[in-house]
């Protein structure tokens, strides 16, 4: 296949970015998305170009380190799929494709497609953890949890922090990465203790880093590669208005 | 090609008694640091996986102060999250019989008698502290309806000892362990640098006491004091080119340090997964594992006869070769990974592989289908099912996954004694980057356990100890061994910038898979190894003078990283393949044509083999110096592995 790419470039964060055209030929259908480009920067390499840096690591979907807003979507417009599982079976020969970063004031372009999302591990810091120190722990057993509840705080716990819900946001909220890990704790017993407060301060720091509010959109779900429901973004309403008023 | 120490300089420090009361008579006669001296004390942490995320965690919680690196943009992102199938404990729930005396001995077992006894009696001791402390940090296993655990048996084990969460499990205990790391950064125990490369090791008076390190951001070259430093960095799969790691695991940590005095020890042990999704074309940038759980269900075969170029759904029941099941009549497709994925070999050797390339297996559910049903089928493997049919552009409900080895674990790494320290004081290896407790092979589900093991419940104690009992002056980033090393770090990425030739670090480091996955995977002998010497000797010659990498030093730039861990992995190859050389027998993850039953099975030299290869950096190209720990096995019958 043969593809047209318009790609974000961008030399740091203190530069303005523009648009750059690329041509790109002898492009396998197998080819994942992120091969088509590690292919690209070869050709870049070669010529003496700057390649085009965009985060990427497990490359199966799993570690949340591959973005990319690929033609308006984040991670591109396969359903349930980051950008590192996409193929390019999904292209025609022809195609045109434009590749941004994922946009958003608290995610700044650092070179590129790459953005920095620290502000992530700042909202779980404020409080996005059960308090218990290594050795004290009971028997594992002894904690029963009804097999629904714990299959509901999977389905939420499997978020791997990407943020493309924020990328997708017409507010860039970063309110489903947030109620997904309020949603896990809150769904188990081990959560009760903190459950207040970890609700607070959660969602304090999230407005602290600059993201946006939540206005019930939907965008968010879409996009998200680990299908985690809004939902628990209601349930998160919930269990912000039950700590503010109690 | 290599010399012989003459006399070895290891000391295993595996204290005496009885196997069962070691570890706690050690952790008795270890010394304790005071609570209030803890805060004195200032610890690095390389490595943000299951092993470094828990060891910083824990250590701040004592009290230490932490300073945390990773390469990703979150300690979140570290590799340990792909793990999928589970975490084995022996907590024995199901009463079907299972105990720490059985871990203990499935694992030695497993690791064809080639791990040492005491560090893997301890880590089936606190493999059940592990799963307590994963629940009470609310991560949600799999539970029964009762509200109780489940649990699975996995990757050949007779017994049901498997945790798990879904095909999710190392990213739901990596991001409890992150989860703990967080909320010490939070109460300021620890220090979070991310996207910092480790690019050595620095030594005061012969002792670890610090790192420098690139920020990945701005090219900044950093240096970091500190009491000891912990190396949590994973293994070196990724010198093969191919494999299940994430692009970024690499061995340049362990590698400088190795550089510096630490011995690497068993290079040659590495696994290759058996069920693996075949290699599409040389776009090809990583392969898929898929979990080995689904050999409970999945049947493999392939045709009886040479080139069935036949659709599997149009051979005939008596002309398909369910061959592990045939030569392995007790344990069947849940043989070891190593058995797998030898036969898998074999079989297509013989010209009975299936697929375009001839170089895969069948992995057939439409038994467990018909037995079971389509959705108790999607309830077991549904996200392996989809996985496999995104990238394979096939349905594997209706036809058999296609699957083929890849490389996907390193059981060797940095020698370490039973304190998990290296042979160079205040330097600790942790997790996949150690090479002590898996032997020639690990056994499925047990890199978790191992790397948990090792950060909540291990180094705790025996780090401790090194700090109470060993003086260490204070000594700051400025000292001249930290000068010394950071322009050593700078020159080093200016050669690779300047060399500007003409093939780019992927041409080379896909030209050192070539040679290791051929001469140095999954069968090996004498005269391919040295073939495989040569080769790399050439193509690491040829990379100093005709390497091209792009971009600019002071920002982020993906290729000079690149560049530097691939010039590290050449060097690393090299040595394992010596390693591989030097090992006149078969065990486990490593086989010797020269050395098999009639069976085809590996065979062992207790005799003469019976020991931990641990090298000696001799200089770059010059021939590295091998010390021996012998393995001395009191608690387990040596025998020839069989799983017929």
């Amino acid at each position: 296949m043969k593809l047209n790419l318009k790609i974000w470039r961008q030399k740091s964060t203190a530069h303005t970015g523009a648009f750059v055209e690329y041509t790109l030929s002898h492009v396998s259908p197998d080819m994942s998305f992120l091969e088509m480009l590690d292919t690209l920067n070869e050709d870049l390499i070669k010529k003496g170009d700057d390649p085009i840096e965009f985060d990427n690591d497990c490359r199966e979907g799993i570690c949340g380190m591959c973005s990319l807003v690929i033609n308006g979507v984040a991670h591109g417009s396969e359903r349930n799929t980051a950008t590192c599982q996409l193929h390019m079976r999904k292209f025609k020969d022809g195609d045109s494709i434009t590749i941004e970063p994922f946009r958003a004031r608290a995610f700044p372009v650092i070179k590129d497609l790459t953005v920095d999302r620290s502000a992530f591990d700042r909202i779980i810091q404020a409080g996005g953890y059960v308090s218990v120190n290594t050795g004290g722990a009971q028997d594992a057993n002894c904690l029963p949890v009804p097999k629904d509840d714990a299959e509901k705080a999977m389905d939420a716990a499997a978020c791997i922090g990407c943020g493309a819900c924020v990328a997708a946001c017409p507010n860039a909220s970063s309110a489903l990465f947030v109620a997904a890990k309020i949603s896990h704790l809150a769904l188990l017993p081990q959560g009760q203790v903190e459950r207040r407060g970890r609700a607070l301060a959660m969602v304090a720091q999230m407005d602290a880093e600059g993201f946006g509010n939540c206005s019930n959109i939907g965008e968010c779900e879409a996009v998200c590669p680990k299908g985690i429901s809004i939902e628990n973004i209601a349930r998160m309403k919930r269990e912000y208005l039950k700590a503010a008023l109690t | 090609m290599w010399v012989s120490a003459a006399k070895s300089k290891l000391d295993s420090k595996v204290p005496g008694g009885a196997i069962a009361e070691k570890w706690d008579q050690h952790r008795f006669e270890s010394k304790l640091v005071n609570p209030a001296n803890k805060r004195k004390f200032t610890v690095i942490v390389v490595g943000t996986g299951l092993a470094g995320a828990s060891a910083a965690a824990s250590l701040a919680e004592l009290g230490y102060n932490v300073l945390s690196f990773c390469i990703q943009d979150s300690p979140r992102r570290a590799h340990s999250i792909a793990a999928q199938g589970g975490i084995n404990a022996a907590k024995n729930y199901p009463n079907d019989g299972d105990s720490i005396q059985r871990l203990f001995y499935d694992t030695v077992k497993g690791g064809d008698f080639r791990a040492r006894e005491a560090n893997v009696y301890r880590l089936a001791q606190v493999s059940v502290n592990i799963i307590d402390q994963c629940v009470a940090q609310g991560v949600p296993f799999a539970r029964e309806y009762g509200g109780l655990l489940d649990n699975r048996s996995f990757g050949g084990a007779q017994v049901s000892r498997t945790f798990y969460c879904r095909g999710q499990t190392g990213q739901q205990l990596l991001l409890g362990a992150y989860s703990a790391l967080m909320r010490q950064v939070h109460l300021g125990q620890v220090k979070l640098f991310a996207r910092r490369e480790m690019l050595d090791v620095v030594l005061v008076d012969g002792k670890a006491r610090g790192i420098v390190c690139r920020n990945l951001i701005n090219g900044e070259i950093e240096s970091h004091a500190a009491h000891a430093v912990l190396l949590c960095t994973g293994g070196y799969g990724n010198a093969y080119y191919l494999s299940t790691n994430a692009v970024n695991s690499n061995v340049t940590a362990a590698w400088r340090c190795h550089k510096k005095g630490a011995f690497f020890a068993n290079p040659c042990y590495t696994q290759i997964h058996p069920t693996c999704i075949p290699v599409s074309g040389s776009h090809q940038s990583k392969l898929t594992l898929m979990s080995e759980s689904l050999r409970n269900d999945g049947r493999v075969w392939v045709p009886k006869n040479k080139g069935d170029k036949r659709p599997p759904s149009h051979i005939p029941e008596d002309e398909r070769d369910y061959y592990l099941e045939r030569r392995y009549p007790s344990f069947g497709n849940l043989v070891p990974r190593d058995v797998a994925s030898r036969n898998a070999k074999t079989v297509c050797d013989e010209g009975r592989g299936v697929g375009e390339t001839g170089l895969s297996v069948y992995l057939d559910f439409a038994n467990a289908v018909q037995r079971l049903g389509q959705p108790a089928i999607a309830e077991k493997y549904g996200n392996l099912f989809e996985m496999y049919q995104r990238i394979t552009d096939q349905n594997p409900y209706v036809e058999p996954m296609r699957i083929y080895p890849a490389i996907h674990y390193t059981m060797g790494g940095l020698w370490v004694d039973y304190n998990l320290m290296s042979n160079i004081p205040g330097l600790h290896v942790l997790g996949e980057a150690n090479f002590s407790d898996h032997g020639a092979n690990r056994l499925g589900a047990s890199a978790l356990m191992q790397g948990l093991a090792d950060g909540y419940f291990v180094i705790p104690y025996t780090l401790g100890h090194y700090l109470a009992s060993t003086p260490l002056p204070a000594v700051n980033s400025d000292h001249e061994a930290f000068k010394a090393s950071a322009n050593a770090v700078r020159e080093h990425l200016k050669k690779l910038l300047t060399v500007r030739g003409q093939k780019t670090v992927k041409e080379y480091h896909r030209a050192l898979g070539a040679i290791l996955w051929n001469d140095v995977g999954m069968a090996r002998h004498k005269a391919g190894l040295e073939k495989a010497v040569e080769s790399l000797r050439k193509l690491r010659a040829d990379f100093w003078e005709n390497v091209k990498v792009g971009g600019e030093a002071n920002l982020l730039n993906k290729n000079l990283e690149y560049a530097g861990r691939v010039a590290d992995y050449l060097e690393l190859g090299e040595l394992l393949t010596i390693d591989a050389l030097h090992r006149e027998e078969s065990c486990g993850g490593h086989f010797r044509e020269e050395h098999q039953t009639p069976e085809g099975e590996a065979k062992r030299n207790d005799e003469q083999f019976a020991y931990a290869a641990a090298w000696e950096f001799g200089g770059t190209g010059k021939a590295p110096v091998l010390h021996k720990e012998k393995l001395t096995f009191e608690n387990v019958h040596l025998a020839q592995r069989s799983y017929k």
